[in-house]
């Protein structure tokens, strides 16, 4: 598993990707801070944690569109999967790869606590320890869900779109639950959406509910990629 | 060692290796010889654990690779096909990520650097795997197998891309693994097992067509006898003459080599030897044999007829105690051959001491020939003497083989 995530950290940084990924992120979270805490003069940043949702959504599949499916390209699979390693830890090895390169993007929030910190005295940490490890887990689950549908096809840019694809499925789940009248099915729709759920964290209220959600989450998609990849044997 | 029971692998209807099942004992390099789709990279993956078996066994040093996969692939070292090298890594950044992939636990830089020298890879140790010509990928490929030194080396097609040099190269070092390590290397090129491996398997749409010695497999297909004589004379009638040769089972003139003359190519049934008769026969009628050679068939016309399909039979191993039988047998029958052109010469001399006292003036001459057909006679006794002594060898391990 080491091996494996110390290889793909290097790789993202060999190629622009690790880099134009944590550029638009910073750019858009800037812009999000600049106009709405230095511009109102708040300390609140629920604005800027709820916004990254959508910036996150369209550029995490770009982050995991290639990591099962180059492999798979240049036949470097072969190499894995014939070395004393277990599927799980090599899917794990990409994972958490990938959840670092992230990590790396939300490090830009620091700053701009430090700032606030600076000139506010004063931040809510609570709100903010929340925001940040629901971002974490939401993040964390969008990269399980695209590191899964890489390991099933050979082309990158099918992994990114159809990644993005089931990322927002899952976002509007809960949009057009509100539309929905047999009362069953749209609560399983409530309870499958992962706005509402994240947009409660962002407003300062933990539930571990919800964290379990995201949790499970990452655990499901990660096991159906082990899954994905141990079946391709059985072909 | 490497036993493969009934192993199996069926992609929907087609069956891409079908029931193959053989042993690779330690220290033993076995060559995987088929034409291209024969199944040689599927069973490789299947030795490795890269795909599973749809029905059968692989055991890699007595552990099944299906059933404890991380054990038993602590044991390979593998290079597929395709060598699957990460392009925008350096070499040295690649085997060491393999070292860490493969829980080395040898000492890192002097492991390492042994590899690197083994397959002459030092001087790219710092390049960018993508910028490496063929030849040098196709080694650093070979490289990340041997990391970790596994007793079991799985190589398919290992000398693809190299030059001739490296290919010969390549081959040195793989015979030297081979002394210590369980070498599987696929080839379609023949040369390449010919030269570098002791057993062969040669399969064809999935299945064994043939498994012996390298040695054996080109010795008991060629004993279907053919000659290829090159005779001076009426093409018609030359066919007609040997047609009627007792034993001569087929016969064709080949192509014009020289102006009016053919090559005759002759089939014989199996043990008989027609040559003797063939040339008296040439002979009383005044024709001229230019040539003649028994055709052997190579590893490449085995390959060929196997994979084209054509109905040979392929004898199974002889017990050791039969081949050597065998060749006492031969000996011996050349030992009496050289007797008689010992005797017979004998009596040429005798003749010519005859002669020498019959004609006194042409004594010198007589006497000189004399001496000669008896050193002759005594050269021919000598060899007697060899082939004698061989064939009470023969015997002996041929004894010997009977007590086993």
């Amino acid at each position: 598993m080491g091996a494996i995530f110390r290889r793909e950290l290097k790789a993202y940084f060999t190629s622009p990707i690790a880099y134009i990924f944590i550029a638009v992120f910073y750019i858009y979270s800037s812009i999000f801070f600049v106009g709405y805490n230095l511009g109102y003069g708040t300390t609140d940043m629920s604005v800027v944690f709820s916004n990254v949702f959508t910036v996150i959504m369209i550029i995490l599949p770009l982050l995991t569109m290639r990591l099962f499916t180059e492999e798979k390209r240049q036949r470097t699979d072969q190499c894995l999967l014939t070395a004393p390693v277990n599927l799980f830890s090599i899917v794990m090895g990409k994972f958490l790869a990938a959840v670092c390169i992230f990590l790396c993007a939300m490090a830009i929030y620091v700053p701009y606590i430090i700032t606030l910190l600076v000139f506010a005295g004063n931040v809510a940490w609570a709100t903010i320890i929340g925001n940040f490890v629901a971002l974490l887990l939401l993040g964390a689950s969008f990269i399980s869900i695209g590191i899964f549908v890489s390991a099933m096809t050979e082309n990158q840019v099918v992994a990114a779109i159809v990644s993005f694809i089931i990322i927002i499925l899952f976002y509007f789940v809960d949009m057009l639950a509100g539309n929905v009248q047999i009362e069953w099915l749209r609560s399983i729709m409530l309870a499958l959406g992962f706005y509402n759920r994240y947009y409660e964290f962002t407003t300062g209220i933990l539930n571990v509910t919800s964290l379990l959600y995201f949790v499970s989450a990452i655990f499901i998609f990660n096991f159906l990629t082990v899954r994905v990849l141990e079946k391709r044997r059985w072909d | 060692m490497i036993e493969v029971q009934n192993l199996t692998k069926q992609y929907g209807v087609k069956k891409a290796v079908d029931d193959l099942s053989f042993t690779v004992n330690d220290g033993e390099i076995l060559g995987f010889l088929g034409p291209n789709g024969a199944g040689k990279s599927t069973t490789m993956n299947m030795l490795t654990g890269y795909i599973s078996s749809t029905s059968g066994k692989a055991l890699i040093n007595g552990i099944d690779i299906l059933e404890d996969p991380i054990e038993a692939k602590k044991n390979i070292g593998y290079l597929p096909e395709i060598p699957p090298l990460y392009l925008d890594m350096t070499v040295k950044d690649y085997l060491n990520f393999i070292y860490d992939l493969k829980k080395c636990k040898l000492p890192r830089k002097a492991h390492l650097a042994d590899v690197c020298n083994l397959v002459m890879i030092t001087d790219v140790y710092d390049r960018i795997i993508r910028n490496l010509s063929k030849g040098y990928k196709q080694r650093v490929g070979l490289a990340q197998a041997l990391v970790g030194n596994p007793p079991i080396l799985i190589l398919d097609e290992p000398t693809v891309g190299l030059d001739p040099k490296q290919i010969i190269e390549i081959r040195t070092l793989i015979k030297r693994l081979g002394k210590k390590h369980t070498v599987i290397l696929s080839s379609h090129i023949l040369s390449e097992i010919q030269a570098v491996c002791d057993r062969i398997i040669i399969i064809n749409g999935g299945k064994i067509a043939a498994d012996d010695t390298t040695e054996n497999l080109t010795k008991n297909i060629s004993t279907d006898h053919r000659l290829i004589a090159r005779i001076d004379g009426p093409r018609e009638e030359i066919l007609k003459t040997i047609k009627s040769i007792s034993g001569v089972v087929k016969v064709v003139a080949d192509m014009e080599r020289e102006k009016g003359i053919y090559d005759y190519e002759i089939e014989t049934k199996e043990n008989t030897d027609i040559r003797r008769e063939l040339f008296k026969r040439v002979v009383s009628r005044n024709w001229v044999i230019l040539g003649l050679k028994s055709s052997e068939m190579t590893l490449e016309d085995i390959f060929l007829r196997i994979t084209m399909g054509d109905n040979v039979v392929i004898k199974t191993k002889k017990s050791p105690e039969n081949s050597t039988e065998e060749k006492a047998a031969e000996a011996d029958a050349k030992a009496e051959e050289y007797e008689k052109k010992a005797g017979e010469s004998d009596s040429k001399a005798e003749e010519y001491e005859k002669k020498a006292e019959e004609a006194d003036p042409k004594d010198g001459e007589y006497e000189k020939k004399a001496e000669e057909a008896d050193s002759k006679a005594e050269e021919n006794e000598k060899k007697a003497e060899k082939a004698d002594t061989k064939s009470k060898k023969q015997g002996k391990k041929s004894s010997k083989g009977g007590k086993k």
